[in-house]
C-alpha cells in the first residue's frame, strides 16, 4: 500500500504521528529506560547494558523465561495440530448436522474473557486432581490458542478449490495422499502463521497462566508481574524489551508467511 | 522402448498396445442411477461408448451430465447400476485406481507446481523412473505446444495456456478414457473454435477415447462422433450430429438442438408416404410420413429455418396441388442480417410465425426481403420432421 506522495498532507502526517505516538510512546520509553545506567527508574543516568547482564545472571528470571519458552513451543505445536484438524473437519466435512454450531463453538473462546477461561480450567484441573505446573499451563494455552489457529487455517482452506484434491486423486493419489500433495503445500503458510501466532499469544499470557500454574513453575509474565508488585526494577525494563523483540520477530515472520501464501494467487490468511 | 513399457509400473495400459479392437464397447453404463437427497440426478441411464470414440454429453445445466462424468471419474458412486470399463465393473474402484483421467472445468492446476511439475504429477505417483518422466513430460509439452513455458507457474499463464497444461496433465498417464468437463467454457470464442479443431486432431492422433461434457451444442456438433443429449437425468437421444439435427426423436431434442419451426396439428389423411396435417395456425401441411408411424394423430410438424425458402411469388401451383411442395403465405416482420446468413421471420396469414434463414450467396442484395413485404414461404415435405406432441 504505497501511498502517493501527494496524499501525505500535513494533516495526514500529524494524525499518523499522533496515533503512532499513542500506541508506541510507552513502549519506546520502556525500551530507552532499559538501557538506563541509573538504578532509579525515573532518573536518566546514561547508556548501559548492565540490566541485561543482571537478567542473564538472575537464575529465577531465566528459569521463568525458559518455562515460558517451553510452554509456548509445546502449546503452539499442539494448538496448531488440533486447530488445523478442526479447520479441515469444518471446511471439508460437508454440511453435516450442527456444523454451524460447531464452528460457532470453535470461535467462541476468541471472545471469552480470559478470567473465565482461566477459572474454568483451574476448576477442571482441581476436579481432576492434576498437579499444577508446566503441563497444566501448556494445556490451558493450547485451549486458548487453538481457536486462533483454526480461524487462520479455515479461512485459507475456504479459499482453496476443492477440485485440486480431486485432481490429485484423479492423478493417482489416494485421498490421504491427495490431501498432503495438493492441499498441505497450499495451506502450510497459514499453518505456520497460526503456529507463530499461538506462540506469541502463549508468551504474552498472564491471566490464564496465573490461574493454572502451580508453585515453582512461574512463567515469565507471572514472574515479572510479581516483581513489579514489589517495585519496578530496571531489570524488568530489559526483560520486557527482550520480550517485545521476540514477539515482534514472531509476528513479522507470521505475516510474511501469510503474505507468501497470498503471493501465490490465493487470498491471505487474516492477520 | 520395450524396457520403458516394462518399467511403467502401475501406469494404466497404453491405449494402442493392449486394448480390444476398435468398435468393441470400452465403456458400458448399465442402468445407472444417482440421487442427491430426493433429487434424481441420473435416472436409470444406459450407454455404450466405443474405443477411440469422441463422445459428447450435451444438455442444459442441471441435466445430470456432470454427475455422470464424475461417476465415470470415480468422484461419485452410483446408487444403482453398473459402470463397466473393458468389461470390469469399476463402480466401486477409487479414482486413483482407474485408468481414467479427467480434465476439470476450472483446470484445477496445482498453483505451487510449475507447468512441468503439474504434468509430471501423475507420472510420479505411478512410480515411473525419473528419466522416463522427463521424456514423457517433454513429449506432452510438445503435444500441446507449450515449449519454453515448462518452468512457469500456472498463474503466469494465459487462460488458453492453462487449458493446455490441464490437457497435457490429464493425458500424461495415457488414460484409456479421458473425461473433459466443459473444457473450453472459459475460453473466448475465437480461441474456443481453434482449440476445438486442435482437440479433435489430438484425439485422432492418440486414439484415446474422449468423453466431453458440454452445454454448447455447436461445440458438441463440431467435435463429437456421437452426441448423447441429456435431460432430467435421462438420455433423450444418442446419435451422430447429423442424425441429431435432421432426425430428432422428440420435440424436446428438436427444440434443444438448433433452431426449428414447430406447428401443432392432427393427421388428416395418409396417402402412401405422405401425411396431410391440419395445423392449428399454418393451414394444411404435407409431410413425409415417419418410418415408424405412431398411433397418435395429435402430432407436430417441424421444419428447420434453413429449409424454408422465401420467394415473391412462390413455386408453380401444380406442385402445391399434388402435394409436392408446402406453400405458406405471409408478411415478413423481422429481418436480421448475420453476415453469412440472413434470418427472416414471416407472420403467416393463418397466424403462425415462421423463421427462415437464407445463405447470402451473392454480395448484391438481389434476393433479400424487407420487413412488411408479402412473401411465400415454401418447403418440401421431405424436409419436414413429424414428431409426437
Amino acid at each position: 500500500m504505497a501511498a502517493r506522495a501527494s496524499r501525505l498532507t500535513r494533516f495526514n502526517i500529524a494524525a499518523l504521528a499522533l496515533g503512532f505516538a499513542f500506541l508506541y510512546l510507552p513502549i519506546v520509553i520502556l525500551v530507552i529506560y532499559s538501557f538506563n545506567a541509573s538504578k532509579l527508574v525515573t532518573v536518566w543516568g546514561g547508556w548501559s547494558l548492565r540490566w541485561y547482564g543482571d537478567f542473564f545472571n538472575d537464575q529465577a528470571m531465566l528459569a521463568a523465561a525458559w518455562m515460558s519458552l517451553r510452554v509456548a513451543l509445546v502449546s503452539a505445536t499442539a494448538a496448531t495440530l488440533l486447530g488445523t484438524l478442526a479447520a479441515v473437519a469444518l471446511s471439508r466435512g460437508g454440511h453435516f448436522r450442527g456444523r454451524t454450531l460447531f464452528s460457532g463453538m470453535l470461535y467462541a473462546p476468541l471472545v471469552m474473557p480470559e478470567v473465565i477461561t482461566g477459572l474454568s480450567l483451574l476448576l477442571l484441573f482441581v476436579a481432576l486432581d492434576a498437579e499444577r505446573g508446566f503441563w497444566t499451563v501448556t494445556i490451558a494455552h493450547t485451549t486458548l490458542t487453538m481457536c486462533f489457529v483454526a480461524v487462520v487455517v479455515q479461512s485459507r482452506l475456504g479459499s482453496l478449490d476443492r477440485s485440486l484434491e480431486e485432481a490429485a486423486m484423479d492423478l493417482g493419489c489416494d485421498p490421504v495422499r491427495a490431501f498432503f500433495a495438493a492441499t498441505v503445500p497450499l495451506i502450510w503458510p497459514a499453518v505456520a502463521a497460526g503456529w507463530m501466532l499461538a506462540c506469541a499469544l502463549s508468551l504474552d499470557d498472564l491471566v490464564i497462566a496465573s490461574f493454572t500454574t502451580g508453585p515453582g513453575s512461574a512463567t515469565l509474565p507471572i514472574r515479572i508481574y510479581s516483581e513489579v508488585r514489589l517495585g519496578v526494577k530496571p531489570e524488568i525494563n530489559a526483560i520486557c524489551t527482550l520480550i517485545i523483540g521476540v514477539v515482534t520477530l514472531v509476528i513479522v515472520a507470521a505475516s510474511l508467511a501469510s503474505k507468501l501464501s497470498s503471493a501465490r494467487g490465493e487470498s491471505a490468511a487474516p492477520l | 522402448m520395450a524396457e520403458d513399457i516394462a518399467n511403467s509400473g502401475t501406469l494404466p495400459d497404453s491405449v494402442d498396445t493392449r486394448l480390444p479392437p476398435k468398435d468393441a464397447p470400452l465403456l458400458r453404463i448399465d442402468a445407472v442411477e444417482k440421487r442427491f437427497g430426493g433429487f434424481v440426478a441420473v435416472d436409470e441411464l444406459s450407454l455404450e461408448i466405443r474405443t477411440g470414440e469422441f463422445f459428447a454429453l450435451l444438455g442444459p445445466s442441471g441435466c445430470g451430465k456432470t454427475t455422470l462424468l464424475r461417476m465415470l471419474a470415480g468422484f461419485e458412486s452410483p446408487d444403482r447400476g453398473r459402470i463397466l470399463l473393458n468389461g470390469q465393473d469399476i463402480a466401486a474402484v477409487l479414482p486413483h485406481q482407474r485408468p481414467v483421467n479427467m480434465m476439470f472445468q476450472n483446470y484445477a492446476l496445482f498453483p505451487h507446481l510449475s507447468v512441468a511439475g503439474n504434468i509430471a504429477f501423475g507420472l510420479k505417483r505411478a512410480g515411473l523412473p525419473g528419466a522416463e518422466i522427463a521424456d514423457r513430460v517433454a513429449e506432452m509439452v510438445a503435444l500441446v505446444k507449450l515449449e519454453g513455458l515448462e518452468k512457469r507457474r500456472p498463474d503466469q499463464l494465459s487462460g488458453g495456456q492453462q487449458q493446455r497444461v490441464a490437457l497435457a496433465r490429464a493425458l500424461a498417464r495415457r488414460p484409456q478414457l479421458l473425461l473433459l468437463d466443459e473444457p473450453l467454457a472459459a475460453l473466448d470464442k475465437k480461441l474456443r473454435e481453434s482449440t476445438q479443431l486442435e482437440l479433435m486432431a489430438l484425439q485422432r492422433r492418440l486414439g484415446t477415447t474422449f468423453v466431453i461434457v458440454t452445454h454448447d451444442q455447436e461445440e458438441a456438433m463440431t467435435m463429437a462422433d456421437r452426441i448423447g443429449v441429456m435431460e432430467s437425468g435421462r438420455l433423450e437421444q444418442v446419435a451422430t450430429p447429423r442424425q441429431l439435427y435432421e432426425a430428432p426423436v422428440s420435440r424436446w431434442v428438436a427444440e434443444f438442438v438448433g433452431d426449428i419451426n414447430i406447428f401443432e396439428g392432427t393427421v388428416e389423411a395418409r396417402d402412401g408416404g405422405r401425411l396431410t396435417i391440419a395445423t392449428r395456425d399454418a393451414g394444411a401441411i404435407v409431410a413425409a410420413a415417419p418410418r415408424q408411424p405412431g398411433e397418435t394423430t395429435r402430432i407436430c410438424v417441424a421444419i428447420r429455418p434453413e429449409k424454408v425458402r422465401l420467394s415473391r411469388r412462390g413455386p408453380v401451383a401444380d406442385a402445391v396441388e399434388i402435394g409436392a411442395i408446402n406453400r405458406l403465405e405471409g408478411v415478413v416482420t423481422d429481418v436480421s442480417y448475420l453476415g453469412g446468413l440472413t434470418g427472416y421471420t414471416v407472420k403467416l396469414d393463418d397466424g403462425a410465425l415462421v423463421r427462415a434463414s437464407m445463405a447470402n450467396i451473392a454480395r448484391l442484395d438481389i434476393d433479400s426481403y424487407a420487413a412488411g413485404q408479402r412473401v411465400v414461404a415454401w418447403f418440401s415435405p421431405d424436409d419436414c420432421v413429424v414428431l409426437e406432441r
